[in-house]
């Protein structure tokens, strides 16, 4: 089962190694990455396979959410199958 | 992007964070025939332990469902088979210890609502069902989270004039009852014609007679997400206009379907149906009236409304049934005037009237939901606006339903504050002139004709 963490926010250093050095802690592996900053706004999609996670997935949506907040950053960890079901007949 | 595209994970992104995109109900029905007792206090035991232990954990799971897609679940809900059908032998004081048991078990597992407070009265009455209307102003004075609806008419059956006669007495005893409140009782009970017996919407949410022991109904949402892609779309046809809605509103039921496999699954009963709604909060950008006036109408009410909310109830529909496997409720544009903030503007800027509204009801979900009007409403006016309205139903086949609000005290010109999801309605002006002799007659309106349509 795979998850879409979505991370926006001010860009600044060491974005991308922090969300990724969290999602490696809690067993999530990264396939997928897309990133971008503009007029300042730093905006990346990341695809992680989480079916072995070190905790469950609600637990870790709250860590994601959690690094967030600390980061000054807005992180959205979602289950792949809302986009499949809203966007693929 | 190896699923979905990144613009695609940005629209539900932006839609859910943006665009107020949320499900708004996952309503669990229980059947309650296997309570059935001769002795009331045994009757509201089964209940209450049936309830406590078939939705224990409805919440949990709803709120685990909604982190696990990130898509606010906003109701966790209980319906139950109507209770005039197990009530036996219980008389009106009977009733109303049902009613609290029904109450404490919902406060007992930490749903919000819980509905089947009813009776089935369209082609007459039985005792229960008679006692049950009489205890319902007590009934939902006495308790918090309880709803209840009568379905006083159907297109086979025609209209029972003596329960719109009985609801009628019944909503401005409810109004003075709970008037330290603006009334909010009346706010708990809505009268039906062709109720149907899945709907996960509360007040009317009943679990019906021919439903399974136990079922998950989820009702979807979405008014603000609609509003955007139409105001996205800019200038263009109404074939270009239909689409786009169409477009958004499988979208929107995709979630649905998903969140109520998901529920079904986890909660160990079978999945219902999806209820294809739009159904609008108070919020800002949560709005169906926004839907119309971003159509091209300056305000919701004017000239052109009842078109423009066919074109998006079609619409709706044409999206929704795609995305589900099992579509039923109401399924249509839900278009409530205090829970609407589109709907409360268009009322006090003097857009919108009561006449205008039970049009639009002809060619929408659900009917006059939610109207507050000046709280020294003769009864048989409230009776007239709900029979009028109900003919609407039994004549064109549909469900139609009368949410009305005498709010005592109140005047053309104030309004009330129900707060949260029920919102502030603005009191709306009722005809000066008499029904009383009208619906003083008594008696059934007979079914109506199927052919020779005109």
């Amino acid at each position: 089962m795979k998850a879409v963490i979505s991370v926006t926010g001010k860009d600044g250093v060491g974005i991308v190694a922090k969300v990724s050095v969290k999602c490696a802690e809690f067993g999530a592996n990264i396939i997928d990455i897309s990133q971008t900053v503009l007029d300042g706004y730093f905006a990346m999609i990341l695809i992680a396979e989480v079916s072995n996670l070190t905790m469950t997935f609600g637990d870790f949506v709250d860590a994601m959410t959690a690094l967030g907040k600390e980061s000054g950053l807005q992180i959205h960890t979602m289950h792949e199958d809302i986009f499949n079901s809203m966007h693929k007949i | 992007m190896s699923i979905v595209t990144r613009s695609d994970i940005l629209e539900t992104i932006n839609m859910i964070q943006h665009e107020n995109l949320d499900v708004r109900t996952i309503t669990m029905g229980i059947s309650l025939y296997d309570c059935v007792s001769d002795d009331v206090d045994k009757l509201c035991d089964r209940i209450y332990d049936k309830i406590t232990t078939k939705a224990e954990n409805i919440v949990k799971v709803g709120d685990g469902i909604g982190k696990k897609y990130g898509i606010p679940i906003v109701n966790k809900r209980v319906s139950v088979t109507p209770v005039a059908l197990i009530g036996g032998r219980a008389d009106a004081d009977g009733y109303v210890k049902i009613a609290k048991t029904l109450d404490r078990a919902a406060k007992e597992i930490g749903i919000n609502f819980i509905g089947g407070y009813s009776a089935l009265v369209q082609k007459g009455m039985s005792k229960g069902s008679e006692a049950l209307i009489r205890s319902i102003p007590q009934a939902l004075t006495e308790t918090d989270f309880l709803c209840s609806s009568l379905n006083v008419a159907s297109t086979k059956a025609g209209i029972n004039m003596d329960a719109i006669y009985m609801a009628g007495k019944a909503i401005k005893e409810l109004a003075y009852l709970t008037r330290d409140r603006g009334s909010i009782g009346c706010a708990k009970f809505v009268v039906f014609a062709n109720a149907p017996e899945d709907n996960p919407f509360m007040a009317g949410a009943f679990h019906g007679i021919g439903e399974p022991e136990c079922v998950i109904n989820v009702g979807v949402s979405g008014p603000g997400v609609v509003a955007a892609a139409i105001k996205r779309a800019g200038n263009c046809d109404f074939g270009t206009l239909a689409d786009i809605i169409k477009k958004t509103a499988y979208k929107i039921t995709g979630v649905g379907q998903l969140v109520a496999t998901d529920a079904a699954k986890e909660l160990g009963a079978p999945f219902g149906i999806v209820d294809l709604s739009l159904a609008p909060t108070p919020a800002i950008g949560d709005s169906v009236a926004r839907i119309l006036e971003n159509m091209g109408l300056e305000h919701c009410g004017t000239h052109g409304t009842t078109a423009a909310l066919a074109m998006l109830n079609d619409a709706v529909k044409k999206g929704g049934v795609m995305a589900s496997s099992s579509v039923g409720g109401l399924s249509g544009a839900f278009i409530p005037v205090s829970e609407d903030e589109g709907m409360i503007e268009a009322v006090q800027v003097g857009a919108l009237h009561l006449n205008k509204l039970e049009a639009m009801t002809a060619v929408c979900s659900v009917g006059l939901d939610m109207i507050a009007i000046p709280g020294d409403t003769p009864v048989e006016t409230i009776c007239g606006i709900i029979a009028d309205e109900i003919a609407i139903g039994v004549v064109n086949t549909k469900t139609t339903a009368a949410r009305l609000i005498p709010a005592y005290g109140k005047v053309v010109g104030d309004s009330v504050d129900f707060g949260g999801l029920l919102g502030t309605a603005p009191i709306m002006e009722v005809s000066p002139f008499s029904s009383a002799a009208f619906i003083q007659r008594g008696g059934h309106i007979p079914a109506p004709m199927h052919s020779l349509k005109n």
